[in-house]
């Protein structure tokens, strides 16, 4: 295996609603930041690859327009996944493992704004029995939600205290959209939105993007004097309808996990991107994470959650993290379907 | 995988397969123009052309995206440009088709207006419809003032100015 890092991460300031910016302007930025950072370019970029969803745009094909935020000329080597920018970075780290390339942009975007996310997203569901019933995407969750607390395996007070921590990291996070301190008894007061889900036990509907360069071997050591290197990644998938899993526990996060080798050495701390307080629990069990490890140190998806990018800024902001020295070793974890359907599992360590 | 055999399962044997299910989707999106197309729209309205050059390759887009293409950085300074323009190419429509809102034949055209670097898509009329070629000379016919709108329908279509066809050089970058 080649050794290939994540050198540089950048992400929008995320916010309920970008106003007046379309996802090229939205996006620019971004990349922008990242080119002047890392000294790349476009056109000496090795590879790009991006993740996005046209139905949040409503718009078929709008990743192709977002382009216009890369410059793409002369024309480039680039790919797209229609899933969060995790994928699209797994892609980009399968092709610096084929050797012909040294460099990857990944970036990824959510406008959620335009439309009615939780509506959006009971598109994903399965088409022929759930989808036409149209549960919302807090439906969906609360479901999984219930199904835990029925399992004996957590309270809603765990959860609340879920969402106290992250509201709490947040706060060192100048990037979030929601931060600050809450208690479990002032969370626990508050009505349900979907019961047994409260407000806080959701992620906000952002707007926002991301973007990450991977290198690999001596042209990452050259863009960062201390790449975040990544020594295992992996995802799996689980089954489409809802009622074919336990909804409780995650087997594709774990298998993703073990190979991805999370249990080989301890781990500093985890970027779980589990939109919902209560998956949050069931991805940390999973992983087998111990009490010891620092769990979403960025306020994780609670505090924003641009959706097709949350996941690729789990990773981005692991790497930031190994790469300020805060850390040696982290965990950084990507979703995408309902109820953590699929998993995507990444270790990182930081080394000079 | 082989179909599964319905007859063989008893408690199924009479019933008639569904062959085709039928699930209606409708999203309501409000879609958000951007900085760049937003300020355009708004110049449309005022019956100004306002394109946006690029300040890495100069190139001046029309309508402006808020970025250049090519070389992937935000295109801020603006351009006033003419109503006029050349026909870079064209397409006469002889086939009626599905919510067709013209009387066939006519002309659809690329209009590539003085000073930009991007072709605008629109109609060519008042002249017949077998005269229009490339590097016809034409100028935009708005809307009258009362019915202008932050929409690039404000210019009804564009009609021929009468000059010399343009130079096949001053457009052959343009096809």
């Amino acid at each position: 295996m080649r050794d290939v890092a994540i050198v540089a991460f950048a992400q929008s300031k995320h916010e309920r609603r970008i106003e007046g910016y379309n996802e090229i302007e939205m996006m620019m930025p971004v990349v922008g930041e990242l080119w002047e950072r890392t000294g790349l370019s476009a056109d000496t970029v090795g590879f790009t690859c991006s993740g996005s969803t046209d139905f949040l745009a409503g718009q078929a094909f709008s990743f192709v327009t977002i382009l216009d935020a890369i410059g793409p000329w002369p024309p480039i080597s680039e790919s797209h996944v229609e899933m969060d920018g995790a994928w699209a970075l797994y892609e980009a780290w399968v092709k610096l493992q084929m050797g012909e390339i040294d460099t990857a942009l990944v970036y990824s975007y959510g406008k959620s704004s335009p439309g009615d996310l939780p509506k959006v997203l009971t598109t994903q569901l399965e088409p022929y029995s759930v989808a036409p019933l149209w549960p919302d995407a807090i439906s969906v969750a609360g479901l999984q939600a219930r199904a835990l607390l029925d399992s004996g395996r957590a309270t809603e007070a765990d959860l609340a205290g879920v969402a106290v921590r992250n509201r709490a990291h947040a706060k060192d996070n100048p990037k979030a959209q929601l931060a600050g301190d809450y208690t479990v008894e002032e969370i626990l007061a508050e009505p349900y939105l979907a019961n047994p889900l409260r407000k806080h036990d959701c992620p906000p509907i952002t707007d926002g993007a991301a973007a990450v360069i991977l290198a690999a071997g001596d042209v990452a050591r050259e863009l960062n004097d201390r790449p975040a290197w990544i020594r295992g990644i992996d995802h799996r998938v689980e089954a489409h309808a809802l009622g074919a899993r336990d909804l409780t526990r995650s087997a594709s996060t774990r298998l993703a996990g073990e190979k991805a080798g999370v249990g080989d050495a301890p781990v500093d701390f985890a970027e779980l991107h589990a939109p919902f307080t209560h998956q949050e629990l069931i991805v940390a069990e999973a992983l087998g994470l111990g009490d010891d490890v620092t769990v979403n140190p960025s306020g994780g998806p609670l505090a924003a959650n641009p959706v097709m990018a949350a996941g690729l800024i789990r990773l981005g902001e692991a790497a930031e993290r190994l790469s300020r020295g805060e850390g040696d070793r982290a965990v950084a974890h990507a979703t995408s379907g309902p109820c953590l359907q699929q998993n995507l599992v990444c270790v990182l360590e930081g080394e000079g | 995988m082989s179909p599964i055999d319905l007859e063989q399962i008893p408690a199924l044997a009479d019933v008639e397969p569904v062959k085709s299910t039928k699930t209606p989707l409708r999203l309501d999106y409000e879609y958000t123009a951007g900085a760049a197309s937003s300020r355009f729209l708004r110049a449309v309205k005022e019956k100004k052309l306002r394109g946006q050059r690029c300040p890495k390759c100069g190139k001046v887009y029309l309508p402006p995206r808020g970025a250049c293409p090519t070389d992937g950085v935000p295109t801020t300074d603006e351009v006033e440009l003419p109503h006029t323009g050349t026909v870079t190419t064209f397409c006469v429509v002889n086939v009626p088709f599905h919510g067709q809102q013209m009387e066939i034949p006519y002309v659809s055209a690329n209009v590539l207006v003085d000073g930009a670097d991007l072709p605008l898509f629109g109609l060519i009329q008042e002249m017949p419809a077998h005269d229009v070629r490339m590097g016809l000379r034409v100028e935009a016919v708005w809307k009258d003032d009362d019915e202008l709108e932050t929409s690039l329908e404000n210019i009804k279509w564009w009609r021929p100015t009468g000059e010399p066809d343009a130079d096949p050089s001053t457009y052959e970058g343009q096809m």
